[in-house]
C-alpha cells in the first residue's frame, strides 16, 4: 500500500492532497474556525483582514469560519449520500447479476425508466412534493445515484458470476447471500473503487447545486453551494466573495477526478 | 431499408412508453404524500374549509385513475390547469418561458457544436503536442467545475472587470431580437464552456480512434495531408459517435439551462421550475417536469436514430 502510494503521479499526489486538506478541515472544523458556524461577528461584506481572512458574507458572517464548516457540512452529506447509493445500487446489481431471469429483468426495466428521466428534474420534482429536509435530499439523491452504480455492478458481477469459482460455490449449494458476499464482492472491489469517486464527485456537485437552487441544505447552515447564493448579489459590486464557495466547490472535484484518473489507470493495468 | 424503419419504430414506441411512464410516475409522486396533498401545501394552520376548497381545486375528491386521465388529456391538449400561486393558467406561464429556454439553448447549439467538431478536428490533428494538452486540461477542468463557479467567473470577467456584457439577463418580447442576443450572451457562453468540453474529447476520442485503421494509413503512405486526410476519411466515419454525443449533449443543455438560468436571472422555463418548487406549486413543477423530460427523452431518442442511421453496424442490434 505505501509503496503503491510511492509510486503514484503528481497529478494524484495533488489530489490526495486536496481530499486529504478537505477532509482534515471538515473533521476539526469546530477546533480550526475562529468564530460560530452563524454568529455575526462584523460588516457586510467587509474584505479581507486580520480578523477576517476571507472577508465576511451578506449578513456579517465570518467567511473563512463559514468555508471551514461548510467543508464539514458539504463534504459529509456527499459521502453518506455515495455510500448509500453504493449500498443500494451494488446490491441490487449483484442480486440482478446472481439471480438472472424475471428478477433482472425487472430491476433492469425499472432502473432504466428512472435513468431517461434527467436527474436534476427528477430531484426537483421529489423534493417539490415531500419538501426539503437531510434526510429526504440524502435518500432521493442516493436512490437517483443508485441507478448508475446498479448500471456497473451488474455489468461486473456478470463477468464474476461465470467464473468456475462462482459455479464450484453453488454446487457446494451455498446460498445468495454467501456468493454475493464472499465470491462476488471481493473480486467487485477494484472497479468499484473509481467509481466510488466519481460517484462522489457527481454527488457532491449535485449536491451543491442543489444548495445553489436554495433547494438543498437549508440555512442558516453553513454549506458551500448555498454560500454562493447568498452572496451571489456581491459580484456585481465587484466583491468577490462569491467566487471563493464556487471555487472551493471546483478544487475539490478536480482534485478527486485526479484520483479517480490515477485509479482507473490502476486498475486498467496499463504499465507505463 | 425496411430493417431500419422497423428498428427505429420499435426505438420510437420505447421512448412513448418511457414518457407514459414517466407522466405516471409524475402523477403518481404527487399521489404518494404522506398524509394529503391538500395538507402538505396548506401547512398545519390550514382550516377544514380552505382544505376541502383546496382539494377540489386539485380534483382530489375524484377516484385518482379517473383523475390521470383527465389530467393527461388537458395535458396533451395544452391545458395544463391552474397555478396554485397565482391562479394564472400555467400553460400562459410555461409558453412564454419556454420559448426563452429554447432561444437560449439554440443559440447556445449554434456556438457550441461546430467550434467543439473544430476544436476536437484539430487536437486529434495534433494530438499528443502542447496544444492538445492544453486543450485537455481546460476541458478537463470545464467538465469538473459546477456550472454556476464558472457563470461566476466570465461576470466576474466580463461584466464587472471589462463591463461590456450584462450580468443579468433581463430580456422582454419588444426587445429586437440582436438586443436579446446581446442579453443572453454570458448564459450562452456559461453552457457552451460546459458543453463543448464534452463534446470536444468525444470528437477527438472518435477521431482518433478512426485514425488507427489501414485506409487512413493508405492514405498517408499516398502522400494526402493530415488535414485533408481528417477531414475528408477519417471525420466521416468518426460521425455515428460524434452525432450521438452531440445529441446527448443538447439533451444535457435542455436541463442544464435550468441552474444557468437561475444565476442569471433569466425568465426561463428552468427558472419557473425551481421557483415553484419553492413555492410548492405542485401544477407548475408538473407541467414544466413533464415538458423537461420530454424534450430529454426526444433528444436522446434522435441521438439513437440518427447513430443508428450514420452507422450501419448499429442496424443489426436488436433491443
Amino acid at each position: 500500500m505505501i509503496k503503491l502510494l510511492r509510486q503514484s503521479p503528481l497529478s494524484a499526489r495533488i489530489g490526495m492532497g486536496i481530499l486529504l486538506f478537505n477532509v482534515f478541515l471538515a473533521l476539526f472544523a469546530s477546533v480550526i474556525a475562529p468564530y460560530e458556524e452563524t454568529s455575526v461577528v462584523g460588516d457586510v461584506w467587509e474584505s479581507f483582514s486580520g480578523n477576517f481572512f476571507l472577508g465576511t458574507d451578506h449578513i456579517g458572517r465570518d467567511l473563512f469560519s463559514r468555508m471551514i464548516y461548510g467543508a464539514r457540512n458539504t463534504v459529509a452529506l456527499a459521502f453518506v449520500t455515495t455510500v448509500l447509493s453504493f449500498l443500494i445500487g451494488s446490491s441490487l446489481g449483484f442480486i440482478a447479476a446472481v439471480k438472472g431471469g424475471w428478477v433482472d429483468q425487472m430491476l433492469s426495466r425499472i432502473i432504466d425508466a428512472i435513468m431517461a428521466f434527467p436527474t436534476l428534474i427528477f430531484a426537483l420534482m421529489i423534493l417539490s412534493v415531500v419538501g426539503s429536509s437531510i434526510p429526504t435530499l440524502i435518500t432521493t439523491i442516493a436512490i437517483l445515484d443508485s441507478t448508475r452504480v446498479y448500471r456497473l455492478s451488474r455489468a461486473v458481477a456478470m463477468d464474476i458470476e461465470v467464473m468456475e469459482f462462482v459455479e464450484a460455490a453453488r454446487l457446494r449449494g451455498e446460498g445468495l447471500w454467501w456468493i454475493i458476499s464472499q465470491e462476488i464482492l471481493p473480486n467487485a472491489i477494484p472497479p468499484l473503487m473509481a467509481e466510488f469517486g466519481l460517484r462522489f464527485c457527481f454527488v457532491f456537485l449535485f449536491i451543491a447545486s442543489l444548495s445553489f437552487l436554495g433547494l438543498g441544505l437549508q440555512p442558516p447552515l453553513a454549506d458551500w453551494g448555498g454560500m454562493v447564493r447568498e452572496n451571489a448579489g456581491a459580484i456585481t459590486f465587484g466583491i468577490y466573495t462569491p467566487l471563493i464557495p464556487a471555487a472551493a466547490i471546483a478544487c475539490l472535484t478536480v482534485g478527486v477526478n485526479l484520483i479517480v484518473d490515477w485509479l482507473l489507470h490502476l486498475s486498467s493495468g496499463l504499465q507505463d | 431499408m425496411k430493417n431500419i424503419l422497423l428498428l427505429i419504430c420499435k426505438r420510437i414506441g420505447a421512448s412513448l412508453i418511457t414518457i407514459f411512464v414517466i407522466s405516471l410516475i409524475i402523477f403518481i409522486g404527487v399521489e404518494l404524500l404522506p398524509g394529503d396533498v391538500a395538507e402538505t401545501v396548506l401547512g398545519q394552520s390550514a382550516t377544514p374549509e380552505t382544505v376541502e376548497a383546496f382539494r377540489k381545486e386539485l380534483k382530489l375528491d375524484l377516484p385518482p385513475h379517473v383523475r390521470y386521465a383527465t389530467w393527461l388529456n388537458h395535458f396533451v391538449h395544452g391545458d395544463f390547469g391552474n397555478s396554485l400561486a397565482n391562479k394564472r393558467p400555467v400553460a400562459e406561464l410555461v409558453n412564454w418561458r419556454l420559448s426563452n429556454t429554447l432561444l437560449l439553448a439554440m443559440v447556445t447549439a449554434f456556438i457550441a457544436v461546430p467550434l467543439s467538431i473544430f476544436l476536437g478536428i484539430l487536437a486529434a490533428l495534433y494530438r499528443n503536442t502542447l496544444f492538445d494538452k492544453m486543450i485537455s486540461i481546460t476541458t478537463l477542468s470545464f467538465i469538473s467545475f459546477p456550472e454556476f463557479f464558472i457563470a461566476y467567473v466570465l461576470i466576474a470577467l466580463f461584466s464587472v472587470q471589462l463591463n461590456i456584457f450584462p450580468s443579468l439577463a433581463i430580456i422582454d418580447d419588444n426587445m429586437g431580437f440582436f438586443n436579446k442576443l446581446y442579453a443572453i450572451i454570458l448564459p450562452s457562453l456559461t453552457l457552451t464552456c460546459v458543453v463543448t468540453a464534452h463534446m470536444m474529447r468525444q470528437t477527438r476520442a472518435a477521431i482518433i480512434n478512426v485514425l488507427g485503421s489501414a485506409y487512413i494509413e493508405m492514405a498517408e503512405i499516398k502522400g494526402i495531408r493530415g488535414f485533408r486526410i481528417i477531414v475528408y476519411h477519417a471525420f466521416p466515419n468518426a460521425l455515428s459517435p460524434v452525432i450521438n454525443v452531440v445529441a446527448v449533449n443538447l439533451a444535457y443543455l435542455v436541463v442544464g439551462v435550468v441552474l444557468v438560468e437561475v444565476v442569471f436571472v433569466y425568465p426561463g422555463l428552468g427558472q419557473l421550475l425551481v421557483d415553484s418548487v419553492a413555492k410548492r406549486d405542485l401544477p407548475v413543477v408538473q407541467a414544466s417536469g413533464l415538458i423537461f423530460s420530454i424534450a430529454y427523452i426526444f433528444m436522446n431518442l434522435a441521438a439513437d436514430i440518427l447513430s443508428m442511421l450514420a452507422n450501419p453496424k448499429l442496424r443489426q442490434s436488436n433491443f
